[in-house]
């Protein structure tokens, strides 16, 4: 059914028609605006109101959209449509390509929104406490704003290059909010490394884009994947047959593109960015690298899904760029000190899943588990991951500091924090009842009937990931009390309301979403799935997800040697992943010795000496010529009567041997 | 409308301006002017609009001819496509913003303004010929101040830099020269040589007259819009200009080569461009990643944009070897584009250079905390230059590689690939400086005591910007202004190709 596209009537899905549409992307825009302008001056204070009340009427308009959606209009013969509720020609090439504006209603864009306004409201309210008294409060504000707008933008998209002006436009925002604290030269560099990093990864993209809309001929999604995925179609058979080194040109244009997505979602070997990104304010964290702008990447590839799944080269790079992902982030995640960063990396691994999960799947039906169960770990992982972002921001809110060793026994000073982290914990370990167990349920099913390979991997991270999260959780909230005695006395409390609700509010998401009924939902040809829980197929990952619990009780609950112990008996092991695996290493090779040693250098060298010299030897041999003439017309008599007699001898002898 | 005006505007304002006295009477008297101009070129868009609205689709408007060398043939003929309109309403902007950014200006301010005033009459002049010998003309009449603003007022090895400039643009002039007169000589319009632009594009010129003529009108052009490898002049020209001088050269000057090499040598001679377009676009894909690469390594803040001008007019030159409909939009684009922006940014450095007397990077740092709004018109210009969604750089960065890609030739396409790489680079070299001089902790405690943009100075940079943004946020209205020239031009070239 895929080559349905609809222009239903929108009056009744989004609120207020297309106005009410148009509004869920541009508030923000309007907020970003007026608070840039005018944040500084005149609203001071009330600025994160003013965003709070923008994303709050955002929220309640996705969440209208939804329902409607869902509940209402979205469904026609059993099956969700994909609705294209707006579209302004923004820049036309030619008759049939154009960039255009627009608002695409489909499962995973209906989903994304919520998500995305609902998580952004919740850090919206949290900063009003966290960020309390900061000098550019209202620059912040701003920026979180043209976050929320661009992210709205890219996900709503109905054109690829809309979605790719909206990526590049996600990027700057991240760029800005990573270096928020712009005179901490750590921040500073952090912003440049994740702004370069993903620029690098969007050049494939970019290149991507202009092989599909080449032999497509249009840049629209719709027309673009029903021309891709109609084997008789032109197209089709023009992009399969054309290749290039060895792989069809439709391989090629999916894996560029797919790389504009992993350097988004930081897959290796595009995931140096992320841990950096952490300098950035922790609720910008939580909103942008762990919920919402890293799984960009994953929401591309669900987007053009039906395209990569006629494409099994693509679809595999896919799945095996993911799943090395999860496990080689779980591994490195497990020695890490500073508490966002071990955050940073369970991120990574668990965008790992979603990617693999979607690199295993087929479209459509009961093959279509693993695009559900992708679709359906990012709606939880947004609410855990965001959940725990939150929890870091308050404890080091409290501490001060991002390293575990100045952490230990807060749950007493921090009790709601302390619980809700803990429910986060438990979800995103993949226990029974809790979200991230039904979500990684479905991913290790997808992966177990598709790829054997991957499905050890997928069951071996999720037994890491329990094994670091609680590492991280009795570091924090049990281990010694030192910090927290003396926490105690001194220090403040736990915080302010705004602080605490959000925290309950996704606490109570972190609980329930797993009974969300995504599989009714969001599918990858929009006809509801029947899922159910195998519990004997449960048993091995949730074993290992309580060993992994159980060794990290063992280890850290209290204050002992034995991490130690264990960490020099590893010896190299241990290093090379407390070193990330020296990948920051091998890239700074790579771009100080390589490209700015071998390339840039000897380019300005040779500009100045060679190229420039020419010119200015150009100008001294003029000069010097003129020097030269200059000395015929000395002014003596003798040499003027010479020159006339041998000009005329010459002359002569070539009239004469010559010309005749 | 009579396009004349844009001509005798500026020279009632030139003229006003040497007899005003003072610096109060001088800079109103060049805000005057300039805002005059600024109406005119948004009233002539107004015109254009309602003309081509009305269904008048000849491909001038507002024509005007007048013989003022019957003997030679040389005609002042005048008029306006979308194209031209365009580079007259970046010209405008830029002049109204260099003269709101030198409001200061004090040492032998009459001259400084009459300089500036002058220049733009050349460029309005330049860009409504239609007559090839009277375009040259103007494009000498643009040349000359350029010399003596930055052998006056500039800094820095200003003799050096000054003389360079000239001689090479004196150069590219005589290649130009060169490439007109034989063009001149190969043309029978009723039995007589012609320079008109219109008669010689209807009639055939002989394909080895063009293959011989083309290279010296191109080069001769593409020298004032830094073609590879004849752009050394831009790096110490724009240096060492004054601010004002360095966003007119960089904003205008450099935009009037690349008006040539698309107006004159491309479509008069549109066999030899098919001919050469290899060379052309081997030329410029080297002058986009040798020009990004070179500016990674530049220390100075006017060095940095300087070379990075060169990499971006790569990109218009490229657009125009690629030979395509929207390739040849997405030149001119890039053109206005590259054009505010590059004004935007050697103001803002400008700014930046008056209040710490610095441009190298390693001794700035922090300026965000102290200027705030210098440092983000700083950053506008340089998100801009990345190429950045909602600017105007984006815009024709994209329409470019469109165009491009239409060329199924392989080496086309890794042209276009590298151009696209060189964006990477962009954000590298951007990104480093922005980190450094921008951000990062402040350098230098005098920095805590500067004071932020003056009124004239955020005016100068909120209409840059609200240009920039305009074609950034609603690209259409400039897409639709350019296309109907393209289409012309590429009419022609097929005309050509069907002639073969």
């Amino acid at each position: 059914m895929k080559d349905i596209l609809l222009q239903i009537t929108m009056a009744n899905i989004l609120p207020f028609g297309e106005v009410g549409g148009a509004l869920i992307p541009l508030l923000p825009l309007a907020t970003f605006v007026i608070l840039g302008l005018f944040g500084r001056k005149y609203f001071k204070s009330f600025a994160g109101i003013l965003g709070t009340l923008s994303i709050l009427i955002v929220t309640l308009l996705s969440f209208y959209t939804a329902y409607h959606y869902f509940f209402v209009e979205g469904k026609v013969d059993g099956v969700f449509q994909k609705i294209v509720a707006l579209k302004y020609t923004w820049l036309e090439f030619s008759p049939n390509v154009s960039i255009d504006m627009g608002i695409v209603l489909d499962p995973i864009s209906v989903m994304m929104i919520v998500v995305v306004s609902f998580v952004s409201l919740m850090v919206h309210i949290f900063s009003l406490g966290y960020m309390e008294g900061e000098e550019r409060f209202a620059t912040y504000y701003a920026f979180l704003s043209l976050f929320t707008f661009s992210m709205l933008g890219l996900v709503l998209s109905s054109n690829i290059f809309q979605i790719y002006m909206f990526w590049e436009l996600v990027g700057v925002s991240s760029y800005l909010l990573i270096g928020f604290y712009f005179d901490k030269p750590s921040a500073v560099a952090a912003s440049k490394k994740a702004f370069i990093v993903t620029r690098f990864a969007d050049l494939g993209f970019l290149v991507g884009i202009l092989i599909l809309a080449f032999y497509s001929g249009t840049l629209d999604f719709g027309v673009l994947i029903n021309k891709l995925t109609s084997i008789q179609s032109p197209e089709f058979i023009h992009i399969t047959s054309a290749s290039f080194l060895g792989a069809s040109m439709l391989t090629w244009g999916l894996t560029l593109v797919f790389i504009g997505g992993a350097g988004k979602s930081a897959m290796f070997p595009l995931h140096i960015w992320l841990p950096d990104a952490m300098e950035g304010p922790t609720p910008v964290s939580a909103l942008i690298h762990a919920a919402t702008m890293v799984v960009a990447g994953v929401f591309l590839v669900a987007r053009l899904f039906p395209v990569f799944s006629v494409d099994g080269t693509a679809l595999n790079i896919v799945a095996y760029t993911g799943a090395l992902s999860a496990l080689l982030a779980a591994i490195i995640a497990c020695t890490q000190t500073d508490i966002k960063r071990v955050l940073a990396y369970s991120t990574m691994s668990q965008i790992g899943y979603m990617m693999f999960s979607l690199g295993v799947s087929k479209y459509g039906g009961e093959n279509g588990l693993g695009y559900m169960a992708s679709m359906f770990h990012l709606f939880t992982h947004a609410f855990f991951k965001s959940l725990l972002f939150l929890g870091a921001g308050a404890v080091i809110h409290v501490v001060h500091s991002n390293e575990m060793k100045d952490m230990g026994g807060l749950r007493k000073l921090m009790p709601i924090t302390h619980i809700t982290f803990l429910i986060a914990c438990l979800a995103i370990a993949g226990i029974p009842i809790f979200s991230g167990f039904f979500s990684k349920e479905e991913i290790l099913l997808a992966a177990y009937h598709s790829n054997k390979l991957i499905y050890v991997v997928g069951v071996l991270a999720s037994g890491l990931t329990a094994f670091y999260m609680f590492r991280l959780y009795f570091s924090i909230f049990w281990n010694s009390t030192q910090n927290a005695d003396h926490l105690m006395k001194h220090g403040h409390g736990e915080g302010s309301l705004t602080i605490k609700w959000p925290l309950i509010i996704l606490a109570v998401c972190a609980l329930l979403a797993g009974f969300v009924p995504i599989a009714h939902w969001v599918t990858s040809d929009g006809v509801p799935l029947e899922t159910h829980i195998d519990i004997g197929f449960s048993t091995l990952p949730v074993l290992l997800a309580l060993a992994g619990i159980g060794l990290a009780s063992y280890l850290y609950k209290t204050a002992n040697t034995r991490p130690q112990a264990i960490a020099h008996s590893l010896g190299g092991l241990y290093q090379t992943a407390y070193k990330k695996f020296y990948i920051d290493e091998i890239y700074l090779f790579i771009t100080k010795k390589i490209i700015f040693n071998l390339i840039g250098r000897p380019a300005a060298w040779i500009d100045k000496n060679i190229v420039d010299g020419l010119m200015n030897g150009l100008a001294a041999l003029t000069g010097k010529i003129s020097e030269l003439i200059k000395g015929l017309q000395s002014g003596k008599l003798q040499n003027y009567t010479l020159y006339f007699f041998g000009g005329a001898l010459g002359l002569a002898i070539i009239l004469i041997y010559f010309l005749q | 409308m009579n396009l004349s005006a844009l001509i005798i505007l500026p020279l009632a304002t030139a003229i006003a301006i040497l007899l005003a006295r003072g610096l109060k009477q001088v800079r109103t008297l060049a805000l005057i002017g300039s805002t005059g101009q600024f109406l005119m070129s948004l009233g002539l868009l107004w015109a254009y609009w309602k003309e081509r609205s009305a269904g008048n689709t000849s491909q001038f408007l507002f024509e005007f001819d007048y013989a003022w060398f019957a003997p030679l043939n040389i005609h002042y003929h005048i008029g306006v496509d979308g194209i031209s309109v365009s580079m007259i309403l970046l010209t405008a902007f830029v002049v109204i913003a260099g003269v709101l950014v030198s409001w200061a200006q004090d040492n032998m301010n009459k001259e400084f303004f009459f300089l500036l005033i002058f220049l733009s009459l050349g460029a309005y002049g330049y860009f409504i010929s239609l007559d090839i010998f009277t375009l040259f003309f103007f494009l000498e009449v643009a040349v000359i101040p350029k010399f003596l603003l930055i052998g006056i007022w500039g800094s820095g090895k200003k003799e050096y830099s000054a003389m360079k400039l000239a001689l090479m643009l004196m150069a590219g002039s005589a290649l130009v020269f060169v490439g007109l007169v034989g063009l001149y000589f190969n043309t029978d319009v009723n039995g007589a040589h012609s320079f008109d632009l219109v008669a010689i594009s209807k009639m055939h010129i002989d394909i080895a007259s063009q293959k011989l003529f083309f290279p010296f009108a191109f080069i001769g052009f593409g020298v004032f819009t830094a073609l590879f490898p004849f752009h050394t002049w831009v790096p110490d020209g724009h240096s060492s200009a004054p601010t004002a001088a360095s966003m007119f050269l960089a904003g205008i000057s450099m935009k009037l080569g690349g008006y040539g090499c698309l107006r004159v040598a491309t479509y008069l001679m549109p066999d030899a461009a098919q001919a050469y377009a290899p060379i052309i676009i081997l030329l410029s894909t080297i002058a986009i990643i040798y020009g990004a690469f070179a500016t990674m390594m530049q220390t100075d803040l006017k060095y940095i944009n300087a070379y990075s001008s060169v990499s971006h007019c790569g990109f218009v030159l490229l657009g125009i070897g690629m030979l395509t409909k929207t390739s040849i939009i997405g030149a001119v684009m890039q053109m206005v584009s590259h054009g505010l922006m590059t004004a935007l940014f050697f103001a803002a450095i400008g700014m930046i250079y008056s209040r710490t007397h610095t441009r190298m990077v390693a001794q700035l740092g922090g300026l965000l905390k102290s200027i705030p709004i210098i440092s983000t018109v700083f950053v506008i210009a340089g998100l801009c230059s990345l190429g950045l969604p909602g600017f105007s750089g984006f815009v024709a960065e994209m329409t470019l590689f469109m165009g491009s890609w239409q060329n199924a030739d392989q080496w086309y396409r890794l042209a276009t690939i590298l151009a696209c790489a060189s964006i990477v680079v962009t954000a590298v070299y951007i990104l480093r400086a922005v980190g450094s001089a921008i951000m990062g902790p402040v350098r230098d405690k005098h920095f805590n005591n500067l004071t932020d943009a003056s009124w004239n100075e955020r005016l100068a940079a909120g209409i840059l910007i609200i240009g920039i943004v305009a074609i950034g946020i609603a690209p259409f209205w400039l897409n639709q202004l350019i296309t109907p020239g393209a289409e012309h031009i590429m009419e022609h070239l097929g005309r050509a190709v069907s002639m073969k």
